[in-house]
């Protein structure tokens, strides 16, 4: 049976409180909004935070604003996403992703801002303590070498969020505020290099809301590769947006996750669909050099091979989708 | 023992009123503990399921204000002021659910440990839609899993139990869950 480890517990009503109570606490306090992460880490002892901010109570990053741009709080949970139809309507890319985390049950519990801050996930990470131990630990949590590339400096714990490589194909910007103030950067500016300084949210910060452009005629879709199609992480993800002049495509982004510690940005991919036609030779070229963008390694579910394959797979059809 | 699963010392109980099945309860228990255990040690509420701890069974399924969320991952200390509704409070005195009559009459349950995870489950999606789809019904179940791999009986069992109550034939629609 595993237990949670002991902890403070604090539920601000305001996000300032929040910003003020992390400040005074350091690195030891841990933010928790629907704790389908935190608690179970917690029990595995990956994290032992000593103070729980609980973000239950804090109504202000709750809501979502639907003008010509979207505005998230960050609080908002994912079944509220996944209801709202006007969302669904203007960004069914988003509205994709956010319906495919997970089960019903956990979406009712995990906020939007918890799958932004997901924590990078690894087959020798991802265990019970004893489980660890039993291999002298790893990189990420208590140990010195990361399994998965014993001769890496790095560790190669996986992004696995759904809604991640949409909002950065998307232009997305994260607010974040502490008592130092308030600060916004575009999406991708939000992760770093390796699995295990993964977000570039310092300890002291909250992630407040989630803001994106209006799309104007662009069109996106996400495309999620999993084991089981009920309930898994993505081991493969493609998020795609393409903005069109005429017959030819004026803007592009293209988005890999769950295949390294951090998203992948395909450019190579989209230098070869801009200003042309997507037509079968375009898409299928893009694809590809989107593949040479993917370096999965053996540290999810299916083999690593295979995963970088079905990186090309699901970007010709990402792109085929857009096409139409 | 190791310090993992151990943890430090308990620290004093927290006292909170949870309002389980429609009574207040007036509940003492280490403030660690996930509304799952308290549930099951300190009120002694087996009936919710300890499965993965982790959120990837569905097992402890209960619903909380109405909507089904996983209890092994919700606070204790923080489970006041909301509705919970357990497996226990599913029946009306004598008068099973009409999803609980379902199971039963289609063994829908073999040994049984799932069940309510998934009965809870399935009530809040019965509550809010009588005539739901094949394709919603796994749609909304698929957090819950059988390791017996009894999933087609457990389908049709929810389908007969929403075609009773959309004939008005259920004894127990849980109309007060």
């Amino acid at each position: 049976m595993m237990r949670l480890p002991t902890f403070r517990y604090t539920a601000p009503k305001t996000a300032a409180e929040v910003a003020e109570i992390l400040a005074g606490e350091g690195p030891q306090a841990s933010i928790v909004a629907g704790g389908t992460d935190l608690y179970p880490n917690m029990k595995r002892r990956h994290q032992t935070p000593k103070t729980l901010v609980s973000l239950r109570h804090v109504e202000e990053l709750r809501g979502v604003q639907l003008n010509g741009a979207v505005s998230i709080g960050s609080n908002e949970t994912l079944s509220d996403l996944e209801d709202n139809a006007a969302l669904k309507a203007k960004l069914p890319a988003l509205w994709t992703a956010v319906q495919s985390i997970s089960t019903p049950q956990l979406r009712n519990m995990g906020t939007i801002g918890g799958n932004v801050c997901l924590d990078t996930r690894c087959n020798y990470y991802n265990q019970t303590w004893e489980w660890r131990r039993a291999i002298d630990f790893c990189m990420k949590c208590d140990g010195e070498t990361c399994w998965v590339a014993p001769s890496s400096d790095i560790c190669w714990a996986v992004n696995s969020s759904d809604t991640v490589p949409v909002m950065i194909a998307l232009g997305a910007t994260f607010t974040l505020i502490s008592t130092r103030g308030e600060r916004t950067i575009p999406a991708l500016e939000m992760f770093g290099e390796d699995g295990i300084d993964y977000l570039t949210k310092q300890p002291d910060e909250v992630l407040t809301r989630i803001d994106i452009p209006d799309q104007g005629s662009a069109k996106s879709v996400y495309r999620k590769v999993r084991r089981r199609g009920s309930f898994d992480f993505p081991v493969a993800a493609v998020a795609a947006r393409v903005e069109m002049d005429g017959d030819e495509v004026k803007a592009a982004s293209i988005i890999l996750n769950a295949v390294g510690p951090k998203p992948v940005v395909c450019e190579t991919a989209v230098d070869a669909i801009l200003g042309k036609k997507l037509t079968d030779e375009v898409i299928e070229e893009a694809a590809k050099l989107a593949g040479k963008g993917a370096k999965p390694l053996d540290n999810t579910d299916h083999i690593s091979m295979w995963r970088k394959k079905v990186v090309v797979v699901e970007t010709k059809r990402a792109l085929e989708a857009l096409a139409q | 023992m190791s310090h993992a699963t151990e943890g430090a010392p308990a620290l004093s109980k927290v006292h909170r009123v949870l309002s389980v099945n429609g009574e207040n309860h007036e509940v003492a228990f280490d403030p660690r503990k996930t509304l799952l255990e308290v549930l099951r040690e300190d009120m002694l509420l087996t009936g919710t399921k300890h499965g993965c701890e982790l959120g990837e069974c569905g097992a402890c399924t209960v619903l909380i204000d109405g909507e089904p969320k996983l209890s092994c991952l919700v606070l204790g200390l923080e489970s006041d002021g909301v509705d919970i509704r357990t497996i226990e409070g599913l029946a009306q005195p004598d008068v099973p659910h009409a999803l609980q009559t379902a199971y039963g009459e289609l063994g829908a349950s073999q040994c049984g440990y799932c069940s309510p995870g998934f009965l809870m489950n399935a009530s809040a999606l019965l509550a809010r839609d009588t005539n739901p789809s094949r394709e919603a019904i796994v749609e909304e179940l698929g957090g819950n899993i059988c390791r017996c791999t009894g999933y087609l009986k457990i389908l049709e069992a929810v389908e007969l139990a929403a075609q009773r109550l959309r004939d008005g034939t259920a004894a127990n629609g849980g109309s007060d869950v």
